[in-house]
């Protein structure tokens, strides 16, 4: 498959043929897009019509089956950014680069998704839309470091190098993943601890649990098929300025090959 | 049905907390997809240009 794909231009031929990369996820990606529609449909309709009112909350409950599921992608995304990242540190495979850029906007949106529909749930349950406390604003945080990356490698012309630095970038923000995850434990907060991702057994009913279970792997399903999409997009796109400076050097200069 | 919409008075709550999420998710799949067709398109034009190059890889 790579036989005369050589690596001229240090790097920018690497792009022009990730073509097992390119069969997979186009083998996966319908699948996943599909599973990701009707799992998060189900998911969502159970939790919005179905699953049964809280004795405390009453029908607010059920905003829970978008935020909490929303809030995992948040942080999950962050850790698939922050992995991709590493192995684009390490080993420079061309694959995490694009891996992480792709995952960025993506868990942009659900982190967006996560906040104003905690926003819509604090306002009734604890009376304000918003509090500087420790998980909310480490949550705000996470979104902000999103969004640096986002700027960061859109920053550039040349993709190839913005990888290093937005990988620096992403694994610093790292750091927040773990305040996140135990700020419900470590600092006085209106936001409820844990109560499904729990050392022992989940704190509430199946009758909530499996909508929000569902609606969690729907996201997932959802999650995995844009990044595919986005993946396949980024490759193509820098195939199409590989091409481009190609051409270029070639029309310019017919002789000289760039070294 | 009334009862279902109305979620129990919190209707300005749930109903947005939903629209948000779905509109949200909804455009981004949107924009992605647009963004992949437009990388196609300018990938099959370029590789139309230039026939020297091999072909391959792409999708």
């Amino acid at each position: 498959m790579d036989g005369n794909a050589a690596p001229r231009g240090r790097s920018l031929h690497r792009f022009a043929n990730p073509g097992r990369f390119m069969r997979l996820s186009g083998a996966v990606l319908p699948w996943a897009a599909a599973l990701g529609f009707a799992v998060s449909a189900v998911g969502l309709v159970w939790g919005l019509g179905f699953a049964p009112r809280d004795w405390q909350q009453g029908d607010t409950v059920r905003i829970m089956y978008v935020h909490v599921p929303a809030a995992w992608m948040a942080m999950g995304g962050y850790l698939g950014l922050a992995i991709a990242s590493l192995m684009s540190l390490v080993w420079r495979h061309p694959l995490a680069d694009i891996a992480a850029t792709s995952i960025a906007p993506v868990g942009a949106v659900f982190t967006a998704i996560c906040l104003v529909t905690g926003s819509l749930w604090g306002k009734p349950m604890w009376g304000t839309w918003w509090v500087w406390d420790a998980r909310l604003t480490s949550v705000l945080v996470l979104f902000f470091l999103y969004l640096g990356h986002i700027a960061l490698t859109s920053a550039f012309d040349e993709p190839e190098r913005a990888a290093r630095p937005a990988a620096i970038l992403a694994l610093i923000g790292a750091v927040t993943l773990p305040i996140i995850k135990f700020s419900v434990d470590w600092w006085n907060t209106l936001h409820q601890p844990a109560s499904v991702t729990r050392f022992d057994a989940p704190a509430v009913h199946v009758d909530i649990l499996w909508p929000l279970l569902i609606a969690g792997l729907g996201f997932l399903f959802a999650f995995a098929a844009i990044v595919l999409l986005r993946m396949r997009t980024a490759i193509l796109e820098r195939r199409a300025r590989a091409l481009m400076l190609a051409r270029a050097a070639e029309t310019r200069a017919p002789e000289v090959v760039p070294a | 049905m009334s009862e279902f919409l109305a979620m129990g008075g919190h209707a300005a709550f749930v109903w947005p907390s939903y629209a948000v999420a779905v509109g949200a998710l909804v455009a981004l799949a949107a924009v992605s997809l647009r963004q992949w067709r437009a990388a196609k398109a300018e990938v099959a034009r370029l590789e139309a240009l230039g026939p020297r190059r091999r072909g391959g890889g792409g999708a």
